[in-house]
């Protein structure tokens, strides 16, 4: 019996929100305009669901998210998770809705996620979730991380080992906002291009980042359709295969990470996504990964084999991440300029790299997109998923 | 003068009670596995490596160097607003583990990786004492 999840499902509805502040909106709202936008592109209806799929939230006031969902659109069907896994929780998902559609358990998933992480909660609350929520409570806690000082230890420390400089951090950044000026629902689409010194003036978070290289705070919801293969070949839209996936896993705690200066079990997750896949890294032709600070996506660039250990800083010069560049990524601004900050925001990666092998990005289409990789990885905890994708 | 209002560590079992008490006492504990001979900073009631429940708590020297650091411009909540900026680091004990602490008693701009520091404990309450970190005199 095969272990291999290749092919075994295929993207075939998508849809998110507007990203940005909406203090109207709850995580149920946004949840339902992205199903509602996911089903109308898949030509589908809820009656041709089986399997709903979605994030914990950081703060729910009701038990568990899923059958939330499920009773407020009357669904009643044979599978269903809520998945509490932080921002891994909604990619992680497409792993397990892949297992449980080749496994027969279910035929049709909606995978969706929505979060009011910006206007949903008291300024004081959306501070605490975010900026303490993944530092260890005794051994940590008590010196004062923010989220943005676990990576900007990792930061210092690459700079340290590998000579990386704020400039080349600075450049991601001042990419992936080029690229969310031509996303019509990102975040910052209407904050116009930022420059590498705009970054370096930007306010010090905790040294060495700079408040423009981390990540957003918004309100955004986003949902996408897996079914079966055979089925994907009856539906309206261009089939988004699921080529190869893999995951990964280790500590919680930051402190407990054996060399900062790269991701622990990255590398990991994805060679079993290329073995799988039966690809490597020159055949990607649009990369998407998680990018909650700038340094993140120098690591990610370097475990997914990329570019060597220690050699991101130079990768990403020149703008080789843009949508004209050797490696398009982050095509929509990623979680610096498009979305982030809430369970809503990591599928949107997703949802931007369907429409890119769909043909279908508009002003952001890369040419002849047809092999796409996503990743997951934070310096937070050791936990990580890498999905590749091709039409 | 203000209570204390920033995150404080909870002893929860022995483990954590005798590294806690010891903090208190001014001595940095690390346990030491008995079969296997590795050091572990976080308190557990087996060995992390071997699994052995052999474990002896053993004085730290205290001598450690800067790993890695961070000056943190923006607190994470208003009890944190008065220390801004203040560092945060991880540093790597002599006996070849690491933690994370802060770096106090210099200009948070003097901070440097593989700087040598030394402990010192922080009594915030009359309960707990934190293990910081100073730069070590050079003679």
């Amino acid at each position: 019996m095969s272990s291999s999840l290749k092919k075994a499902c295929a993207i075939v509805g998508v849809g998110e929100t507007d990203a940005g502040a909406f203090p109207e909106k709850t995580a149920v709202d946004l949840c339902v305009e992205a199903i509602q936008l996911a089903l109308e592109d898949a030509g589908l209806t809820l009656k041709d669901i089986d399997g709903l799929m979605t994030p914990e939230l950081r703060f729910n006031p009701y038990w568990t998210n899923a059958p939330v969902l499920a009773e407020y659109l009357g669904m009643e069907i044979p599978v269903m998770l809520t998945w509490p896994w932080g921002g891994l929780s909604a990619p992680h998902l497409v792993l397990y809705s892949a297992a449980m559609i080749s496994a027969r358990l279910c035929n049709t998933v909606l995978l969706v996620a929505g979060e009011p992480v910006l206007s949903g909660q008291s300024k004081r609350r959306q501070m605490i979730s975010l900026e303490k929520g993944a530092s260890h409570p005794d051994f940590e806690l008590p010196y004062g991380p923010l989220i943005p000082s676990m990576f900007a230890l990792v930061a210092r420390r690459h700079m340290y080992e590998y000579g990386t400089t704020s400039e080349q951090l600075a450049e991601v950044a001042v990419t992936f906002r080029s690229h969310a000026l031509l996303h019509p629902k990102a975040h910052m689409r209407n904050r116009g291009p930022i420059s590498i010194e705009d970054v370096l003036q930007s306010p010090m978070i905790s040294s060495p980042l700079h408040r423009l290289d981390c990540g957003l705070v918004s309100d955004i919801g986003s949902a996408i359709i897996i079914t079966s293969a055979e089925r994907a070949r009856d539906l309206k839209q261009k089939p988004v295969y699921l080529l190869g996936c893999g995951e990964s896993h280790g500590y919680m705690h930051m402190s407990y990470s054996r060399d900062l200066a790269e991701l622990a079990r990255a590398k990991e997750s994805a060679e079993a996504a290329f073995q799988m896949a039966g690809v490597g890294t020159k055949d990607i032709d649009v990369l998407s990964v998680h990018d909650a600070m700038t340094i993140a996506v120098l690591l990610q660039l370097e475990a997914l084999g990329f570019c060597k250990k220690g050699e991101g800083g130079p990768f990403v010069q020149g703008g080789r991440l843009a949508i004209s560049g050797d490696l398009p990524t982050n095509t929509h601004g990623g979680q610096l300029s498009h979305s982030a900050g809430g369970r809503g925001a990591p599928l949107a990666h997703i949802v931007e790299l369907a429409e890119q092998l769909r043909g279908r990005a508009g002003a952001r289409q890369v040419k002849n997109a047809k092999l796409g990789l996503y990743n997951y990885s934070v310096s937070l905890y050791a936990a990580n998923c890498t999905i590749i994708l091709a039409t | 003068m203000a209570s204390y209002s920033k995150p404080l560590p909870k002893p929860h079992d022995e483990a954590t009670r005798v590294y806690w008490g010891a903090c208190k006492e001014g001595r940095l504990m690390l346990q030491k596995c008995r079969q296997c001979g590795v050091y572990q900073t976080f308190p557990r009631h087996v060995c992390y490596r071997c699994l052995s429940k052999q474990l002896d708590w053993v004085q730290s020297s205290g001598r450690a160097t800067v790993y890695s650091y961070t000056v943190v411009y923006r607190p994470p909540g208003e009890e944190f607003a008065h220390d801004v900026p203040y560092v945060v680091a991880i540093v790597e004990l002599a006996e070849g583990v690491r933690m994370m602490s802060n770096v106090v008693g210099c200009a948070a701009e003097d901070v440097t990786i593989g700087m040598g520091v030394e402990v010192v404990f922080d009594h915030v309450t009359p309960e707990v004492s934190l293990p910081k970190f100073r730069p070590v005199k050079e003679a």
